[in-house]
Formats: structure tokens, sequence, C-alpha cells
């Protein structure tokens, strides 16, 4: 086994790209979360966003409009969402899963027609010379405009989220929703645009698999990226920076488990697919042994709001 | 504009209705997804949900086969109600039903091929030690780290489908099958299956099983005290606090019923209709049980009922599959919407509607 | 999914050799025929390709062929049903197509004497109703093995193993023998997946073989995501799978296997229309045309496409097999002497790489 043929600055280049659909879809339901929703339809929204994008790009030949499509396609699916558990007070768990099976038998449905075909390929950003920088370039600088607008929005995410008006209101929503009703906020209309919005988000990660990532179409083809989502989410306890570490991390070990195959490394393949599952427990486990609301779960996740006056 | 009035109890009326009401409202709106795919409403309709009871070729096998399909959804759904009446959400039921499956299998096979009344019995009490030990994890980690068991039981599917890859391709793989993935049938292997207990009924241990959950699950939660405190737990965690209700406790007890209970679904499934374990034995019974436990509002009777019609659902969207030639995926979204309708009227039952007026609540 | 495992014709399985006598009546007007898929008719591979057998089927007999068919049947209890159901609603024979499917395969066809039962890859026929069919997917990897060999430049060549399985594993080394055969120089990487089916993971371990300078691939998952890693990887190629894969051609998809179910159907369903049915283990391949090699494109040249023609070629005329002797297996081994063939129980059970191939199988 020859680990030296493993290059780090190709293998993190690799990862970026591999954690890009889970790192937009755990945006997206982060901010949800944050406003006191948990939404356990992300698998649901990405698979729509992926079938979606994938069509709008094969029939108007841009990827641009495609990635539009599906975030359209996600907020579209998590409408239901909202409609079900803010205005009729459905359990959002239950609710959740409903959307799931929904939303793959949805996009199976409408993807019927798009099996094997190559969607538009979506250019990489040409930053001259400088991709070709040693190490960084490798790293950063040759990767498509999705990757660049996933890291901007995690910046761009805990700057509302932390420093403006929304973001505290948001929060306060998450917090305390009775007390965000009193002091005026419309609290359900504030959670659906929250929720629109992780389902827009969802649908963007769904549509960088099928029109980036893999570049297909198939049935079912999130296999359980969006419950990754979700489990980021946790892990990050709820902050966008550690989610993109987390995200790269989850992607790192799935790429790096490959990666050691692929040089001949002798490893116990079939344990190395828990890896990534196991890794996240633990580091859960030592994030939420250091203290209770230090882990920044919103205190209203999960509970309908039902305004009594 | 409507406002919506909590109502003081659930109305009797609305719980007996709606679900009757969201059944009709999905067969019109999956009626125009059928038509619009091209095949007739009416008849799709009535093969998802008359031809599995009453077509006279097929009913008397499928059901039956009604039984068999519920009952583990049943199983496992009391088991999770419990829970989450008092606010711990195992979602994980799917992995403690794998590693339910693979102990009890694995004490089985350890037997094979000898012959003794007590082999089965031992695979029961491996499959509900299984599951409960892979509960565990997420309840003690719960209570000693306050780690969020939602993620980490529903992390540990994960680990357990990997494990049941391994298994089936290593440790209890058929040693005369030839390298073929998979174990020994349990089935063939009449002192450790689960056979179907009545001829032509569908019944087996693990549907009996079933049964006397959802009777004593029923009995607890009306007369027993720790009935009383999980729902307590459910509804005012500090009163409970107070009255003498140990959290700890009472996270241990319900996520190691339900882990029990999803194992022993995992047992007596790979003991009896599917026989052994492989690779694809999960079948996501541990997800839709979540649902069921749901759509039965947690409550015992209301989770047998709903998970007949989920079953119900399965059976008749696979008649309308191949009789009509439909996608799996619109039985899916069928399903789905049928989901959609039942939560969204639940609404009815707990509040009323009232066109607002200014007064006072 | 254990759809694609392999048909124990030998006798070393023991099981199912049971034959009876035929159990053909009179010929038939008209005959139903149903499937059973374990995926999806939307994969784009293995599900895929039996539905085009069935519909080739439909087109062939017009009115006397009525089909039904339900995709993605879990393997198990579901099964069971679902094929009781079928035979409940008048099928005249039922294809269960995935090897999960052996159990309630003849666990179904004991209670339904007067339906044919036919199962994919798998070794089970407990039943004189009871048939099996499966394909000899390994001469397809000779073909491609040879142009693998030819075309590497980095002479790293690439595997991606969904699990490893004695099917799975006849691939790798009929793949791994013929490109050494043309290059004595190459190396064989071997990434399991432990998929048959997740985009993402395959696209991942293709792109992991690339950055360890791996320049062909092949794939023995089912979707064409390792094949559009290699065009973005741009000097990279690879082969269609199950399916031809066209959208890749001409390159980075220089050559495909494609799993050609239609004349088994045909066959087995004209055979029952006309009376002739009986019941048999069927394990055909390239002669049989069950395999076929797709399109080898102007991107390989045409002294390798012709050496890939002529395996391709003395397969067909039965006058070539792949594991021919001398051969040894991985740990130095005698397996093979001079000339010798391998027998079909041996690759039926295979569960260890030849010699040269540095990976291992995970136990």
């Amino acid at each position: 086994m020859d680990l030296s043929a493993i290059n780090p600055a190709v293998l993190f280049a690799s990862l970026i790209v591999a954690a890009t659909p889970i790192l937009l879809a755990g945006l997206g339901e982060l901010v949800v979360e944050k406003a006191g929703v948990l939404n356990l339809g992300v698998e649901g929204m990405m698979i729509v966003g992926a079938i979606c994008g994938f069509a709008v790009a094969v029939n108007t030949g841009s990827p641009a409009l495609g990635f539009i499509g599906g975030a359209l396609g996600g907020a579209a699916l998590s409408l239901i969402f909202a409609v079900l558990t803010q205005y009729l007070l459905a359990n959002q768990v239950a609710t959740g899963l409903a959307l799931t099976l929904f939303g793959l038998g949805f996009a199976a449905l409408i993807g019927q027609g798009y099996v094997g075909i190559k969607p538009p390929l979506t250019e990489r950003l040409s930053f001259g010379p400088l991709s070709d920088i040693p190490v960084l370039g490798t790293v950063l600088l040759r990767h498509d405009l999705m990757v660049y607008l996933a890291l901007l929005a995690v910046a761009g995410i805990w700057y509302v989220l932390n420093r403006t008006r929304v973001g505290l209101i948001l929060r306060a929503v998450g917090e305390n929703h009775d007390a965000a009703h009193a002091l005026g906020y419309k609290v359900v209309r504030i959670r659906l645009l929250a929720i629109m919005f992780g389902g827009a988000m969802a649908g963007l990660g769904g549509a960088y698999l099928s029109l980036v990532r893999v570049p297909l179409w198939t049935e079912g083809m999130t296999s359980g990226a969006g419950w990754i989502a979700l489990a980021l989410v946790v892990f990050a306890s709820w902050r966008p920076g550690r989610l993109m570490l987390g995200a790269w991390l989850f992607g790192g070990i799935t790429v790096l488990q490959l990666n050691l195959q692929a040089a001949g490394a002798k490893v116990p393949v079939e344990y190395l697919q828990m890896s990534p599952y196991v890794i996240t427990i633990l580091v859960l486990v030592v994030m939420s042994a250091r203290g209770g609301r230090a882990m920044g779960a919103p205190a209203a996740l999960g509970r309908s709001f039902h305004a009594t006056h | 504009m409507i406002r919506l009035e909590k109502r003081p109890t659930p109305s009797r009326f609305w719980v007996g209705a709606t679900p009757v009401i969201a059944v009709i409202l999905t067969m019109i709106a999956g009626g125009i997804m059928f038509a619009a795919l091209g095949k007739n409403p009416f008849e799709a309709i009535r093969i998802i949900f008359w031809d599995p009871l009453f077509d006279p070729n097929l009913s008397s096998y499928s059901r039956p086969q009604l039984l068999v399909k519920a009952g583990p959804l049943i199983l496992i759904a009391i088991g999770l109600s419990l829970g989450f009446r008092a606010g711990i959400w195992n979602i994980g039921a799917e992995g403690q039903y794998i590693i339910g499956a693979i102990c009890g299998a694995a004490v089985g096979l350890a037997f094979y091929p000898a012959a003794g009344w007590y082999i089965f019995p031992l695979m029961v009490v491996a499959g509900a030690l299984g599951g409960i030990v892979w509960a565990m994890i997420p309840a003690l980690l719960r209570t000693f780290f306050n780690t969020s068991e939602i993620l980490v039981s529903l992390l540990l599917v994960y680990v357990a489908q990997a494990l049941l890859a391994s298994m089936a391709l290593g440790a209890l793989r058929n040693p005369q099958g030839g390298g073929f993935p998979g174990s020994r049938n349990l089935a063939q292997y009449p002192a450790a299956s689960n056979p179907e207990l009545f001829a032509g009924t569908g019944i087996h241990w693990g549907v009996i099983v079933a049964f006397v959950a959802v009777i004593a699950a029923y009995v607890m939660l009306q007369r027993h005290i720790l009935g009383f405190n999980i729902k307590l737990t459910g509804q005012a965690p500090r009163a409970a606090k107070f009255s003498g209700v140990s959290p700890m406790a009472l996270v241990l007890i319900c996520m190691g019923t339900s882990g029990a209970l999803a194992g022993l679904a995992g047992l007596f499934e790979v003991a009896g209709p599917s026989g052994k374990i492989s690779i694809d034995f999960a079948s996501g019974y541990g997800f839709t049980a979540i649902i069921v436990a749901f759509l039965g509002r947690l409550n015992p009777i209301g989770i047998l009922l709903a998970g007949l019609l989920m079953a119900l659902t399965y059976i008749g969207g696979e008649l309308a599959q191949f009789m009509l030639g439909l996608p799996k995926a619109s039985i899916q979204a069928f399903q789905g919407m049928l989901l959609f309708f039942l939560l969204a009227l639940d609404l009815l039952s707990n509040y009323r509607p009232r066109l607002a007026k200014r007064e006072a609540a | 999914m254990f759809r694609r495992t392999l048909l124990a014709t030998s006798a070393a399985i023991g099981l199912g050799l049971a034959f009876g006598a035929p159990v053909a009546a009179a010929g038939m007007d008209k005959v139903k025929a149903c499937f059973v898929y374990v995926g999806p008719i939307g994969d784009g591979g293995w599900t895929f390709q039996h539905d085009q057998g069935r519909l080739a089927a439909v087109e062939k007999f017009g009115d006397k062929l009525e089909t039904m068919y339900q995709e993605s049947v879990p393997e198990g209890a579901d099964a069971e049903r679902v094929l009781t159901q079928m035979a409940l609603s008048g099928c005249n024979i039922i294809f269960t197509t995935s090897f999960g499917y052996m159990d309630p395969t003849n666990t179904v066809a004991a209670k339904f004497p007067n339906v044919k039962f036919e199962h994919a890859t798998g070794y089970k026929r407990e039943h004189a109703n009871v048939s099996t069919y499966d394909a000899r997917f390994y001469e397809g990897r000779a073909v491609i093995g040879t142009i693998a060999g030819s075309m590497t430049k980095s002479n790293k060549i690439g595997y991606i193993g969904s699990f490893p399985i004695p099917e799975v594993i006849q691939g790798i080394n009929s793949y791994f023998i013929h490109a050494r055969k043309v290059n004595p120089a190459v190396e064989l990487s071997v990434v399991w997946a432990y998929t048959w089916f997740d985009p993402a993971k395959e696209a991942d371990a293709a792109k992991a073989l690339i950055e360890q300078g791996v320049d062909v691939i092949a794939a023995h998952t089912d979707s064409t995501a390792p094949l559009a890693e290699a065009q973005k990887a741009g000097n990279v190629i690879g082969f269609g799978q199950a399916s031809d894969m066209a959208a890749y051609k001409p390159s980075p998809r220089v050559a495909s296997i494609i799993d050609n179910w239609g004349p088994y159907y045909i066959e087995r369903i004209g055979a029952l229309l006309d009376g002739t049915y009986e019941q048999k283990a069927t394990w055909a391949g390239i002669p049989g045309g069950e395999v076929l090699i797709g399109e080898i494109t102007e991107a390989v040249p045409a002294d390798v496409k012709a050496a890939a023609e002529k395996i391709r070629d003395d397969i067909a005329a039965g006058t070539y097999h792949p594991f021919t002797g001398p051969l040894k297996k991985q740990d130095g081994s005698d397996w093979l002497k001079d000339g010798e063939v391998a027998d079909d129980g041996t690759l039926a059970g295979m569960m260890f790489f030849v010699e040269g191939i540095k990976a291992d199988i995970p136990k």
C-alpha cells in the first residue's frame, strides 16, 4: 500500500464538492430549525429539487435555470409541509416523514421521461492562471459557481442570523413563539417563509446532485443525503460555520475511505462504511456533554404554535 | 377569516369522522392523479381499497396478508407511541428492528441443525435484547450526556444497515449457499421458524404479540401509574418532575420498551415471512411505524386501525401496480397524500373552526 | 440488493437437480407473462434492461401475449405476496428477476404447480415448474479487459465493485486477466462501494480511482455516474454497464456490456405458446446473445478494437473460454493447468482473486 499516492490537496478539493449538496440542504434546515420548526422531509425536498432542476436544465439547456427550477421545486413541496404544520397544526415529525414519502414518489413520477439523459454541463469557473497555483488553486479555485455560492451562503446565513434584525426575529420565534407573538411578530408567517427557504435550499442541494455531482437522473438518487443533512444541523449545534465543517468531515470520510481503497490500503471496508455515522455520534456526545444550553437547540423546536388570543 | 378554538377535549365525532373523510379526499385527489397517468381512476381506487378485502379470487389470500403486513407496523408503533407521549423521540426503530433480527437469527443459526422446543423462545429473547441494546445507546447518551436521541437513534439506523450487510456477507452467511450472500432460511428450519399458526389466516407469533402489545399498552395507559407518568411527562414535564417521576428512568423505560418491541418485530419477520438475513432485509417498517403511531394518534386502538389501513394501501397498491401497470412511484405519492389528508384533518378533532368575531376568546 | 448473482448449474450446489418429467402441456393460444422487478424501471440499468426484454417479447408476440409487471419489489416477505397475487390473478409464467427472490419463488411455485416460474440468477429449482436463468457477464469483462489493458497510459486500471460476491469477483478476475494478457505492466485497483446503486457514491468511487492515477474504469454498479466522472476528468475512459449508456459515446464510454434478456424471454414464452416448454437451467452469455458488447467507438485504436472483437467472436464461437489455464490464485497456488478451463461449479462459488491482483476480498 502506498499512502503517499493520496494527494491531500486533491482529496480536499473533492470533499468540498462531495459536501456541497448536504451543505446546501443542511443550511436550509438550520434556518428552519432556528425558527422552531423541525422538518424531517429534507430527503423528499432534495429529490424533488433534483428532478425539477434536471428537467428544467434539460429542457432549457441552461444549468443556471435548472438550479432556479430545483430551488422552486423544493420550495413548492415545502409549502405542503408549511400549510399542514403551521395552519393545520399537524405534528411536524409525522408530516416531515410523509413529505419524504410523497416527495420520493412524486419526483419519480415527474422523472419518468428523464432516465438516461445527460444534462447540460455546468461549467467550472475560470480563474485563469490562478487555478494552477499549487495546493491553493487545486483546493479552492477549480470549482463551479454553486460551490462558491454554498460557501457564501454559510457566511450570509451566519450574518443574517446573528447580526441583523431579521435574524433576531427569526431566533425569537424559534426560542419562544408565545413571547414573539405577544411582541406582535407574525409567528406563522415567519415560520412559513423559513420553511420555504429551507425547501429552496434542499432543492438546490438536490439539483447540485443531479446536475453536477453525479450528473444524471434516476429514481431515489439522493439515497439518504437528506437524512445526513438533518444530522449535520444537530452536529453543528445550529451554527452555520460548524455545519460547513461537519459537511466537510462527513464528505471527507466517505471520500477518504474510497481513496484509501483505491490506493490499495487494506482497510476493513464494511466498518468504514459505518464510520461517518459513528464519528458523528461521538462528536454529538462530546458536544452535548459540554453543556445543555450551549447546544443551541431552539427552545420551541418541533412545537406547534397556535395563537390563543 | 376563520379562527381556531381549542376544544377542551377532543371531539368524539370528529375523531371518528376525520379518517373517513381523509380517505374519501385521498380517493378524489388520487383518482385525479391516476387519471392524469392515463388509467381509469375508479378501477384504480377499487383495486386499492376493495379488491384486497372482497375480490373473490384474491381476497382469501390478501385478507390474511393484511395481518402479516400490519403486524410489525403495529408492534413497532405501539412501542414508539409510549416514548412519543412522554416526549422521547426514538426515530431509529428501523435500526432496532434490524439488530433484533440479527441477534435472534444468530441464536437460531447457532443451534442449527439441532431440534429443541427451547430454540425459538431463546431467539425471541435474543431479538428483544438486541433491540433493547440498540435503543439503550441513544437512551443512555441522552440521560448521561443530554445528547439528542432523535439524531443518535437515526444515525444508528445506518450503522445497523452496515452491520446487516456485513452479517449477510460474513458471519451469518449460509455455509452451504455456495458463496452466495444471505443466511440459511430460518423458515425452513422448524425449530427456529415462526410459521403461520392457523392455516390461511396469516397469523404468526408476531401478529399475536402485536395484539397483546395493543391490549397491554391500552391497559397500562388507562390504569397503570407508569401510563399516567408517561402522559404527565409529555404534557407537563415540570409537574411530572415535582410529582416524583424520574425523567431518567422514564427515558430508559420508554426507549427500552420501544427497542424491545422493534427487536421482536425484526425477529418475528426474519424467522417467518422474510426467512433470512439478507442485505435487503430491512424494508422500512421502522420508519413507516412512526407514521402509523401518529396516524393512530398515539392511542393503542388507533394504532391498530392505522396499521391495518397502511397495510391495506400497501397490498392494494401492489395489486393496482401490476393489474393496471401503475408505477410504484404513484402508489408512494398516493400514500403520501393519504397521510397529508389524515394529518391535516386531525385538526378538526382538537380544534373548532369558528368564523372570527371580535370578542375575547 | 442481491439481484444478480450466479446460476450454479453444477452439481456442487446439489440443490434442485431433481429434474422431473417436463411439465409442459399442449400449446396455448394466449399467454399472460408477469415480471417481478427489484428496482424501478427508471434505474437505467438492471431493471431497465429486464423491462426492455419484456417489451421485446411484447413486440414479438403481439396479441398472443399479455404482460404485467411490478417494480421495486423488496426481496423477502413482500416478494412472496406479490408472486402469490400474480399467480392468483392468472399469470401463466412469472419471471422473478433478482437473486433475492430465490426462496419466495420456490415457495410460491409449490402452491401453483400449473404456473411456470423463471428465476434469474439463482440456483434452486425445487419444483418441476421452476426454471432458472442467468448470463455470463464475465465473458463481456474479457472483452473490455482487453480494451482496458491496451488503452491505459498510466498502467493503472480500476474496478468499482458492488459487493464481494462470486458474480462480481468473476468479473474482476476476467477483466484483470485479459488486461494483463495484453499489458503485463498493468495494475488493478478495486474499490468496493457496498451498494448496487448510489450514484453519488459511485461518482466518489470513480473520482478516488482517478485521483490514484487510474485512467480506465470499469464498474459493477448500475449508474452512469462513473462515466460522468470520467468525462469530467477528460483523459479517462470507461464502459457502459448493464445498458449501453450511449449518451457518453464516443468517449469516455468506449464500449459496453449490455444485459440482453429479450431472446430468453421470447424463447421461453414462445415455448409456452407452442407447447414445447420444459424446465431448464440456462447460463448463457455472448454465444446466446444474452450478453452483448455495445459498439466499440472510434476512440479505440483499430488494432485494439480488432483484438477485442476477436475475443468476443471467439467466445461467441465457443472456441475460447475467459478462464483458461495456466492460471494461479492470488496466493500463488495453482488453479488451472495449461489449457484447462474453469468448471461452472468453481465459477459459481468463486471467492478468490487470481494471481497479480493486489487488492483483498473483504471478509
